[in-house]
């Protein structure tokens, strides 16, 4: 293991240690859902260091890209109208 | 941060406590593994000629593991049903148009997402790739054309939908069941046509990932139109 | 220390911060982010530990963790789905305090 494998796992590791406190710690929600896109990025990263291409390509397609729109466009219907509905307007 | 009353205050500081002793434990328990551990693998590689594909996970996922591969995607029909039970689909009215490069930069993206999710497809029966690494590529092309373009995006709940939200655990189901119709145990692949079936419900489960992705994240049952 | 070993101890790390998140926050999209952050952590065990066959890894372990990535990314859609109908029927999406 050289040195700069050494630095490369190092620093990758470190970061996603961080990233993993301020999802779980973030003051603001978006900031901790960006937090944790950012985490999902780096983790398929991690997963090529290792060695495993096809579990990268899933988790930067699903892991960063489908469970960043999901928990984004939640976010944003829980931002718009929190109000108290009826059952009405969902029956088919 | 934590505004709370003291009881809940020390009931989250044990948790935090014993929270710490497992990791304590878990990390010893990792750091006295053994460095080198072929694990399955040497079994894997005795039996991979006969599997019908060249690349190892694949074959796991769709040959020797394939029963775990139909119920994943059960899973997925299943989650999305629940999302189905919960409400209407509304996809809230765009307040501004996209402008003209974000809209034709979406009419040239969407096309090539789709080819590259078709190589993907054939690219795992030899390398790095799949059904789910396809399938999660085409719902980004979806969730894509939901975001920018939503008001030309039509989805109709229907026959076409349904046949293609079945369509991945439906011929993967089809085939265990025609195997077994024919004498051999359930998903026992016959040997000189395993690389096609493979193929075969890799193409049908890439649809129906991609749909169903696409349809988790818009969110609620769409309404029933003409069947077109 | 062995390359395997730095991420299979980062992902039992991330796990223990995921678990902690998990039960200090009260919102349930915080709770979900969570969730999600612990079966990270798992996921990079798993694939740590499947390095451990040398420079080809044991290909069972990438298997499995790439059917928990699609299932975990499904029960989290079914989550968030329920999340937002959660504060259409009570007005918000906090779990309600000791005193409710």
């Amino acid at each position: 293991m050289s040195l700069l494998d050494w630095l490369f796992d190092g620093l990758l590791g470190l970061t996603m240690l961080w990233l993993g406190i301020r999802v779980v710690s973030g003051a603001e929600l978006l900031n901790t859902i960006m937090s944790f896109i950012g985490l999902g990025i780096l983790m398929a990263l991690a997963w090529m260091r290792l060695g495993a291409p096809d579990v990268a390509l899933a988790e930067a397609a699903l892991g960063g890209g489908v469970t960043g729109a999901l928990l984004l466009a939640a976010f944003n219907r829980l931002k718009d109208a929190p109000s108290v509905q009826t059952e009405q307007d969902d029956k088919d | 941060m934590i505004k709370t009353d003291p009881l809940r205050f020390i009931a989250i500081l044990l948790a935090l406590l014993t929270i710490v002793a497992f990791g304590h434990m878990l990390a010893w328990s990792l750091w006295t593994l053994p460095p080198e551990a072929a694990g399955l693998s040497l079994i894997v590689n005795e039996k991979m000629p006969e599997s019908g594909v060249d690349a190892q996970v694949t074959a796991i996922l769709l040959n020797f593991r394939s029963y775990d591969t139909l119920l994943e995607l059960v899973v997925l029909l299943v989650a999305l049903l629940g999302a189905w039970y919960l409400g209407k689909l509304h996809l809230p009215p765009q307040d501004s148009k996209p402008g003209l490069v974000l809209e034709g930069l979406v009419r040239f993206l969407v096309p090539v997402m789709i080819l590259v999710t078709g190589y993907i497809l054939w690219l795992g029966s030899h390398a790095a790739g799949g059904a789910f690494q396809a399938g999660a590529l085409l719902a980004g092309a979806g969730v894509l054309m939901l975001v920018v373009i939503a008001e030309k995006v039509a989805v109709r709940d229907g026959v076409r939908l349904r046949a293609l939200l079945v369509a991945g655990p439906g011929v993967f189901a089809l085939v265990a069941g025609g195997l077994m119709l024919s004498g051999k145990l359930m998903l026992q692949y016959p040997q000189q046509h395993a690389g096609s079936l493979i193929l075969l419900i890799e193409a049908a489960s890439t649809l129906t990932i991609g749909i169903t992705l696409t349809l988790l994240f818009a969110g609620g049952r769409p309404h029933r139109g003409k069947t077109d | 220390m062995s390359q395997f070993l730095w991420y299979a101890l980062i992902g039992a790390v991330l796990l223990c911060i995921g678990l902690a998140g998990l039960v200090i926050h009260r919102h349930l999209l915080r709770r979900i982010l969570a969730l999600n952050v612990m079966s990270t952590g798992v996921f990079l065990v798993f694939v740590a530990l499947a390095k451990r066959a040398g420079e080809v890894p044991d290909p069972v372990p990438l298997a499995m963790v790439l059917t928990g990535l699609v299932v975990s990314v499904s029960a989290t859609a079914l989550a968030l789905v329920l999340i937002v109908r959660i504060q259409h029927l009570h007005g918000s999406a906090e779990l309600p305090g000791d005193d409710a």
